[in-house]
């Protein structure tokens, strides 16, 4: 993506990318999201039979497309931070403009899921496999939002030209957060879908 | 001072601190019940002391927070208060009914008050914490909303800051959530439900964003660190508040009735509401360790710094320890919670209100900063009152975790009362160190009075 003639950084080497207060967030975020692995785990030592066939019930298919939906747009914000760095404000906003819309996909695959799965009757109190099941994926369909939303404010800023190869720690700012966002998707689906 | 209506919080911090004595006396008064049951019987019996207790403390760290957003907003509005009038005649209100309160609350038996003040025909009464009679808690949100009215105004017409907005956001979230307490259904579950909407979305909440400005305007003040940074931990803070302590109500809902799910969010975001308490300790020193300048005042530094240190071990350490439903299960409602209560309130919501009138009395008074004297006195108390505190907490949780063995978990379980019996010496150990908070808090009036020179204001 980048060429070897980009060297341009807006952070101090050896300090992570996008302003610092975004990462004690991101740790905040990871840490809660932690727990709550760190919990499902615990809860499906004690009972392995009701989480693997409560398991077998969820869709695996959709859950993969929205890994690949959410990857992709993390690639398409690499890009733009790429862009940035190299002064193309409008490919910038165009790129993260692709990474809001796949998460739109993202949401709109889990909205048919979560249809499908309360119109078979399912509910938080259904049983712990369905609590952490619905829980889990709900806290990260409200992130996913929040990351479109930080994205947008990005990218009108972007589109304003608001950002420099100088100075664009706004746009790996965003950037950091969605990869957030992406990854716990990537620990939640074969955690939660997947692994039995 | 910079702006006239600023002298308006002068009333409101003389008031919160009288109206603080009387909930440490009122404190004492039944401590000394736990050991010793018939004392002041019938005149005061424990339920009323307790009531009393709990609801001056309400009232008066109101009385603060009001102050204290008087004091703050048109300084960081630069621009006079909408009504200082209005801000005048509302004290008065605000104090009248709520002594009016206490004095029924002492002088009437709580079912005769219920009576007077037609509890029949809109049930509010009865509720722990929530125990006002209908008047005042219709009092209550007419001195709220006037009081949002005139800082909202001002805040509208004037500079608008991060302090200054998140310091609203707390305080309409306070009057809204407060709404609730008018709310009484029938289905026990339900009440208890919607009760914490105001108790816990209080305290865990929408004050805690109150708390966070009040610290921030502080450290702003006696640090001069670039407002910058200090607003964007205050971000950070309310943020992971917010996070933590919205779904943290799931933490009162194990046992009351609610579906099970609640054991698991609730253990889970409480778990993490320690995090915004951390973040105000480090956000704390981190300021004072880069200030930029030498500020007269110490004392008031030293209550900022001792609310982060406080709060962070009282609401964040202390309310951990049972916050996971499995612990909770058997700490549920013991000294254990008690003890959590006392530094919690202490740590978070008491130094922050003496850490702002700690800085603003000064100024109100037409200096910068107290005499050497004057402050020696205030750290003094300061240290009295928080170490004590810190005692009562200790010998509390002591009392709580033999009350959790012998009355739950031994062999051979003793009912309630048999159990307080084997606790006593906790309790008495806990009343001499309320009455070093008394002291503490007695050195710490007496240091507004302390002469000696002082440095004009800036």
């Amino acid at each position: 993506m980048s060429t070897p003639s980009i060297t341009l950084h807006t952070h101090q080497p050896g300090t992570p990318p996008g302003d610092l207060a975004i990462w004690l967030f991101i740790f905040a975020e990871l840490l809660a999201f932690g727990v709550f692995f760190g919990s499902f785990a615990f809860s499906r030592a004690h009972h392995v039979a009701l989480f693997n066939q409560s398991q077998l019930l969820l869709n695996r298919e959709s859950g993969a497309i929205n890994a690949l939906v959410l990857i992709t747009s993390s690639y398409f914000v690499v890009r733009a931070v790429a862009a940035i760095k190299q002064g193309f404000s409008r490919e910038c906003a165009n790129w993260l403009a692709g990474a809001i819309g796949f998460g739109g996909i993202f949401l709109v695959v889990k909205l048919f899921e979560f249809h499908a799965k309360f119109a078979a009757g399912i509910s938080l109190s259904t049983n712990t496999f369905y609590m952490f099941y619905l829980s889990l994926t709900i806290f990260h369909f409200m992130h996913v939002i929040l990351g479109m939303v930080i994205l947008a404010a990005v990218m009108l800023k972007a589109r304003r030209g608001g950002y420099t190869p100088e100075n664009h720690t706004g746009v790996e700012t965003g950037a950091s957060y969605w990869h957030m966002v992406d990854l716990v998707w990537i620990i939640l689906f074969p955690l939660v879908y997947v692994i039995r | 001072m910079q702006y006239k209506s600023q002298a308006v919080a002068k009333p409101y911090f003389i008031a919160a601190i009288g109206l603080f004595v009387g909930q440490i006396l009122f404190g004492l008064i039944m401590g000394l019940q736990y050991v010793m049951g018939d004392f002041l019987f019938p005149a005061i019996p424990f339920n009323v002391a307790r009531m009393v207790h709990t609801n001056l403390l309400i009232v008066w760290l109101l009385f603060g927070f009001m102050g204290a957003a008087y004091y703050i907003i048109p300084e960081e509005t630069e621009s006079e208060l909408f009504s200082p009038k209005l801000a005048w005649l509302m004290f008065w209100i605000f104090l009248v009914a709520g002594a009016l309160t206490i004095v029924g609350y002492l002088l009437v038996p709580y079912a005769g008050l219920a009576k007077m003040t037609f509890n029949d025909l809109w049930p509010t009464m009865g509720r722990e914490f929530l125990e006002q009679p209908l008047p005042t808690k219709l009092g209550i949100v007419v001195v709220a909303l006037a009081f949002l009215f005139n800082i909202t105004l001002t805040i509208l017409k004037g500079r608008k800051t991060s302090i200054s907005l998140v310091l609203l956001m707390g305080l309409w979230g306070l009057a809204v959530f407060f709404l609730f307490s008018f709310y009484n259904p029938s289905n026990l579950v339900m009440d208890k439900y919607f009760w914490w909407w105001t108790v816990h979305l209080w305290v865990e909440g929408v004050w805690e964003l109150i708390l966070g400005s009040l610290l921030a305007f502080v450290l702003i003040k006696v640090t001069g660190v670039d407002r910058e940074v200090i607003e964007k931990w205050l971000y950070m803070i309310i943020a992971m508040t917010l996070i933590t302590g919205i779904i943290g109500t799931g933490h009162h809902y194990y046992w009351i009735g609610t579906p099970e799910y609640w054991q698991w969010f609730g253990s889970v975001f409480s778990a993490l509401e320690p995090i915004p308490f951390f973040m105000m300790t480090v956000f704390a020193f981190n300021m004072v360790n880069r200030r930029r300048r030498e500020h007269p005042n110490k004392a008031a530094t030293l209550w900022a710094l001792g609310t982060g240190v406080m709060a962070f071990l009282g609401a964040g350490v202390w309310g951990f320890l049972h916050t996971l439903a499995p612990v909770n299960f058997y700490t549920h409602g013991t000294q254990i919670t008690a003890a959590h209560g006392h530094i919690a309130f202490y740590g978070a919501y008491v130094m922050v209100v003496l850490a702002i009138i700690s800085y603003a009395m000064p100024v109100l008074r037409g200096r910068a900063a107290n005499s050497e004297k004057s402050q020696v006195v205030e750290m003094w108390s300061f240290w009295l009152m928080t170490v004590a505190i810190v005692f009562i907490t200790l010998f509390l949780t002591a009392a709580g975790i033999l009350q959790v063995w012998l009355q739950r978990i031994s062999a051979t379980p003793l009912g309630f009362m048999a159990a307080q019996d084997q606790i006593t010496l906790f309790y008495w150990l806990r009343e001499i160190s309320g009455v070093i908070f008394l002291i503490g808090l007695i050195v710490y009036i007496t240091s507004f009075f302390v002469g000696g020179e002082t440095k004009e204001a800036a």
